[in-house]
C-alpha cells in the first residue's frame, strides 16, 4: 500500500506516460526554478510533437533549450523568448511555432486551468495583436479580452522541499510559475533539492498542496545563473 | 542639451511619492532606483515575485534563486516578500503597483504605446509589459524624444503593433516631460538649455505648449 507516498525513484517512473504530441506545462523564470531533471530526461525519451507552455524556453544547451536540439517542441506558449539562437533558427524555419502571451495572463491561465476555470476576462493585451480573434466585453466602460485556460497532460515542477505527501516549498524566486504549473497537470511531477517526512513542514507554511501532485523524485540541481551581476 | 540617460533616470524618480510601490523596466527604467530622493521610501516590485527589491548581490551574496525580472541576480531588503507569478501579477493587474515606469518605441497622443514589436524584426515576446500598462495606476514612460534617425517617437497614432491603449499618462524623454490628455502632448518642463521649438519639432503629434515652460532642475 503506498497511500499517499508519492515518491518515485527514478526519472523513468516520474514520467511514464509522457508520449509524443502531450503538452507539458513547465515551472521557471529563465533559468530560475526549473526542473532540469525532468527536462533532461524528457531529451534522453526522445518524445516529440511537443507543445510546451512555459514563461520561457530556456537558453542554447541549458533548460528548454536544450529540447529544441532534436527538434521535440512543435509549440511553446511563453511571454519572452529572446537569448536562444536555435529557438530563433528554428521559428524562422518555420519548425517552431510561438503563442507569445503576456506575462501575468500565462500565470493566469495556468491558475485557471488548475482551478477548472475555462477562461478568464482581463485588461491585458486589449487593443494589441494579442487580442486578435478573442472575445471582447466591455465592464463598466473598459475594454476586456476572453483568455482561455491551460492545463497540460504533464506539468513539471522544480521545488525546494516536498514531504513524501508531495505537500511543497519553493524557495526565494525560485517558486514563479511552479506553484501554478503544479495545479494545472493532468500528471504533477515535483522535483525537489530535499524530500522530507510528513509534518516537517508546517502546514499552513506549504505553498503546493500534495492533493495536486503526483510524483515526487530528488533531484540534483545545477542552478545555472544567467545574468550574474554583482554591485562589487 | 538633451539628457543622458542617468539624468532622464534622476527625473523619473522625482515622480515617486513616499510609500509607492513602483515596478521599474529594464533598461533607463531600472536606473531609476539609484536616485530615490532620500527623504522618502519606495518599494520596489519585480514582476517574476519580489516586492521589496534590493541592490545587486555581492559575490558572496549571489544566490541562483535569487533573481530580479530581467533575470539578474539581486537581493531582498528586510521586510521584502516572495510570491507566484499569479500573485505577482494580482498586484499588478489588479492595480496595486502604484508607478510602473517603462520604456517605449513610440507613444501617440491618446495614449497608446508600442513597445514591444517591430514588424519584420524577430519578436521576443512582451514579457510583463502588457499587463504593467493594462495594470498600474501611473505609468510613466521613459524614452527619447526621437530615434537615431531624428524622426519623432511621439505620434499621431502609433504605426507599430501596440503593447497597450489609452494608458500613458507621463512621458519622459532626453528633451522633455510631457502629460497625455485629451488628445494631445501637453509640455510641462523641458531639459535644460533645450528650446521649445526643438521640442515642437521633433513632436509629431499634437502638441500643447501652455504659458512659460519651466527647466527641468535636479
Amino acid at each position: 500500500m503506498a497511500g499517499f507516498n508519492k515518491v518515485v525513484n527514478s526519472y523513468e517512473e516520474a514520467l511514464a506516460g509522457l508520449t509524443d504530441n502531450m503538452t507539458i506545462i513547465a515551472g521557471g523564470f529563465g533559468l530560475c526554478g526549473i526542473p532540469e531533471g525532468s527536462i533532461a530526461h524528457i531529451k534522453k525519451m526522445g518524445v516529440s510533437g511537443l507543445t510546451v507552455v512555459s514563461n520561457n524556453c530556456g537558453v542554447d544547451g541549458f533548460g528548454l533549450g536544450v529540447l529544441l536540439e532534436d527538434k521535440q517542441i512543435k509549440k511553446m506558449v511563453s511571454s519572452y523568448v529572446g537569448e536562444n539562437a536555435l529557438f530563433e533558427k528554428q521559428l524562422l524555419a518555420g519548425e517552431l511555432e510561438v503563442e507569445l502571451t503576456p506575462q501575468g495572463t500565462l500565470a493566469e491561465k495556468m491558475r485557471a486551468g488548475g482551478a477548472g476555470i475555462p477562461a478568464f476576462y482581463t485588461a491585458t493585451g486589449y487593443g494589441t495583436p494579442v487580442a486578435e480573434g478573442k472575445e471582447t466585453r466591455e465592464f463598466d466602460g473598459r475594454g476586456y479580452i476572453l483568455e482561455e485556460s491551460v492545463t497540460g497532460d504533464f506539468a513539471i515542477v522544480k521545488a525546494w522541499k516536498a514531504d513524501t505527501f508531495g505537500n511543497c516549498i519553493y524557495r526565494d524566486t525560485a517558486m514563479n510559475f511552479n506553484p501554478m504549473a503544479a495545479t494545472a497537470g493532468k500528471i504533477t511531477i515535483v522535483e525537489v533539492e530535499e524530500i522530507v517526512e510528513p509534518g516537517a513542514i508546517a502546514p499552513s507554511e506549504i505553498h503546493t498542496q500534495g492533493i495536486f501532485v503526483d510524483r515526487v523524485i530528488q533531484g540534483t540541481f545545477e542552478k545555472r545563473i544567467e545574468r550574474r551581476v554583482t554591485r562589487d | 542639451m538633451a539628457l543622458s540617460r542617468d539624468q532622464i533616470a534622476m527625473r523619473v524618480a522625482q515622480e515617486f511619492k513616499d510609500g509607492d510601490y513602483v515596478n521599474l523596466g529594464i533598461g533607463i527604467p531600472t536606473l531609476a532606483a539609484n536616485y530615490v530622493p532620500e527623504d522618502i521610501e519606495v518599494m520596489l516590485q519585480s514582476e517574476n515575485g519580489l516586492l521589496g527589491m534590493g541592490p545587486y548581490p555581492t559575490e558572496a551574496e549571489i544566490d541562483a534563486d535569487m533573481i530580479n525580472a530581467g533575470k539578474e541576480t539581486v537581493t531582498a531588503i528586510t521586510g521584502a516578500s516572495i510570491f507566484n507569478s499569479a500573485d505577482s501579477f494580482a498586484m499588478i493587474r489588479g492595480g496595486h503597483v502604484d508607478v510602473t515606469v517603462l520604456g517605449a518605441f513610440e507613444v501617440d497622443v491618446n495614449g497608446n504605446i508600442a513597445s514591444w514589436m517591430i514588424p519584420g524584426k524577430l519578436v521576443k515576446g512582451m514579457g510583463g509589459a502588457m499587463d504593467l500598462v493594462a495594470g498600474a495606476k501611473n505609468i510613466i514612460v521613459t524614452m527619447t524624444h526621437a530615434n537615431k534617425k531624428g524622426e519623432s517617437k511621439l505620434l499621431a497614432e502609433c504605426t507599430l503593433p501596440l503593447t497597450g491603449v489609452n494608458c500613458i499618462t507621463r512621458i519622459i524623454t532626453d528633451l522633455a516631460v510631457l502629460e497625455v490628455s485629451d488628445g494631445a502632448f501637453h509640455l510641462k518642463e523641458r531639459a535644460p538649455g533645450v528650446s521649445i521649438e526643438e521640442i515642437q519639432q521633433k513632436t509629431a503629434g499634437k502638441l500643447i505648449v501652455d504659458g512659460d515652460i519651466p527647466e527641468m532642475s535636479f
